[in-house]
């Protein structure tokens, strides 16, 4: 890597070894095999590309796989802020737990998430029961694919917005007070505003999540072609018949939409000023 | 400040945030020890203590065991290269490293039967020597790095950033080397955030599923990891096995979250009280 000789002054060692390091390993792990599938994309023509990667069955796959996504990014940035706000503003009995708890998404293994989800909104579960009676299918549905991605989504919300509630200057409210706002004035001028920033990061993390999420969905999506099947089990179907040229398509598709995102959610983290930038 | 809203408010509030984290969290992780209790704990322990249950545990605690030091030492030499010093490119490698939480894990299988896989150059080579990636424990060791990549990484740049090198450079002005500037004076200040990048990268490792299943070839009791178990007995019908399978899963993840909130506290008394330790 050039960059080497652009470095400032340092009297502290081993620039050269843990650069060099960095950049091989980075290279070896992500870059190399990233570069293997992008060069399998460049080798075929535009008219196989297209056939592979926006045939109906895969445009039906994308669109299912953003509208749940955003559906459950949405459902995750109005609840998410509430129990971000409860975590923050208020204390009660059990408040450690709870705070512990929103975690639980980032621990548990998707499988686990999926089968059990299954179990609870299938026809005879806990919840699909009770919603069968109302005629409200979830499991093998796209409101299935949605519970499951609110699941994963949830702590990115949280996470994000809870350190932003706690920044809020004290002041700024009892100024709003003072000035003869009444408290909801107070929260939709001028809190709501504020905290913004952080909600639209934390929905587009949960959104670019949700989007290549695959093993708490397959379980209880169905997976219906045209109907219920997401873009990542696509690529999935499609390796397992040996078309390796049309999971490569799908899936260049795919990253060039998260990378997009990825940029986003940087440029988000990077408006809200350096504080919290490490989140992204 | 806590006192702001009005009492209905926060009564409101905080029952709607816990019926929803309720519904969403705690009643699926009860179902989990419930379903797998379904048939008693005869079934549970027959299940539990299945030879092919236990292949797969150690196939995923092997896969974990490899990629922790790895991605750990990953995630030290990159936090020293991008907080110590200046130079071209810094932000581009930091944005790097996080690439891999932005590649959907089914993408992140996929990459390396493109580099791998039999029918590629490098892939076909290798399997020449009689070296299996692919359906193989390597491509699932591979995997598990992929997706584990930036978690040490992430935790150490921030606060390395944060500690700045005044001391490194008194060590190194001292006469101290790198080596003993880095274990006497670096590496006692960040071993809490190391430990911290260790715990969660741990628990993607044990738990990932999606580029695991991609190069696994799911041969059982060879290349099947505990989570790919769960879904090949949830596929049979055996939703008591699927479940015991998962429930060893859910005990894990709790002790994860356990660890990490005690770390998280330890970290705040650590800032809080200013030294750093």
């Amino acid at each position: 890597m050039a960059p080497i000789r652009l470095k400032r002054y340092s009297i502290l060692p081993g620039f050269g070894l843990t650069l060099g390091y960095t950049s091989l390993y980075l290279s070896l792990i992500v870059l190399l095999p990233l570069a293997a599938l992008a060069s399998g994309v460049f080798s075929m023509t535009w008219a196989e590309f297209t056939r592979a990667a926006f045939s109906a069955r895969v445009m039906a796959s994308y669109k299912v796989t953003v509208l749940a996504s955003l559906a459950a990014a949405l459902i995750n940035a109005v609840f998410g802020f509430i129990v971000a706000w409860c975590l923050v503003r208020y204390r009660f009995p059990g408040w450690r737990v709870v705070d512990a708890i929103v975690d639980l998404p980032f621990a548990l293994p998707t499988a686990v998430s999926g089968i059990v989800l299954t179990a609870l909104y299938s026809p005879g579960g806990w919840f699909g029961a009770p919603l069968a009676k109302l005629g409200v299918k979830v499991a093998y549905t796209e409101l299935g694919i949605v519970v499951a991605l609110v699941f994963i989504g949830l702590p990115f919300v949280v996470r994000t917005v809870a350190p932003a509630i706690e920044d809020l200057d004290p002041e700024i409210e009892q100024a709003a007070g003072c000035l003869g706002a009444s408290r909801w004035q107070t929260f939709s001028k001028v809190l709501l505003p504020a905290l913004m920033p952080a909600l639209t990061s934390g929905f587009t993390m949960a959104f670019a999540r949700a989007l290549g999420e695959y093993g708490s969905v397959i379980f209880i999506a169905g997976n219906r072609p045209m109907k219920t099947e997401i873009t990542a089990l696509l690529i999935v179907t499609k390796l397992e018949q040996f078309d390796y040229k049309a999971a490569s398509a799908i899936a260049a598709v795919m990253l060039a939409g998260s990378f997009a995102l990825l940029l986003a959610i940087n440029y988000f983290e990077w408006r809200r000023g350096s504080r919290h930038g490490s989140t992204a | 400040m806590r006192g702001g809203d009005a009492a209905w408010v926060r009564y409101l509030l905080i029952t709607i945030a816990l019926g929803f984290l309720g519904v969403m969290l705690v009643a699926p992780l009860a179902a989990v020890f419930i379903e797998a209790f379904a048939k008693g704990a005869g079934a549970y322990w027959r299940n539990v203590t299945d030879p092919a249950t236990l292949s797969a545990l150690r196939l995923t605690l092997t896969a974990a065991a490899i990629a922790a030091p790895l991605n750990a030492v990953f995630g030290l030499a990159a936090a020293w290269a991008a907080t110590r010093f200046d130079f071209k490119g810094r932000s581009l490698l930091i944005t790097l490293i996080d690439l891999p939480f932005a590649v959907s894990p089914v993408i992140a299988g996929l990459i390396y039967v493109a580099l791998l896989g039999s029918r590629t150059p490098l892939g076909g080579w290798l399997g020449g020597m009689g070296i299996e990636v692919i359906f193989a424990t390597p491509g699932i060791v591979l995997a598990t790095l992929f997706v584990t990549f930036p978690f040490v990484a992430r935790e150490l740049i921030p606060l390395m950033q944060e500690q700045g090198s005044d001391d490194e450079q008194a060590a190194v002005v001292l006469g101290a080397d790198g080596w003993q500037t880095f274990r006497l004076v670096t590496l006692p200040r960040i071993r809490l955030a190391l430990v911290y990048g260790l715990i969660l990268a741990n628990a993607r490792a044990i738990g990932e599923f999606g580029a695991v299943s991609v190069v696994s070839g799911h041969i059982r009791g060879l290349t099947n990891t505990l989570p790919l178990h769960v879904e090949i007995l949830y596929n049979e019908y055996n939703s008591v096995g699927a479940f015991a399978v998962a429930s060893l899963l859910a005990l894990f993840a709790l002790a994860t979250i356990g660890a990490k909130n005690a770390l998280e506290w330890r970290l705040r008394r650590a800032r809080e009280g200013g030294n750093g330790q």
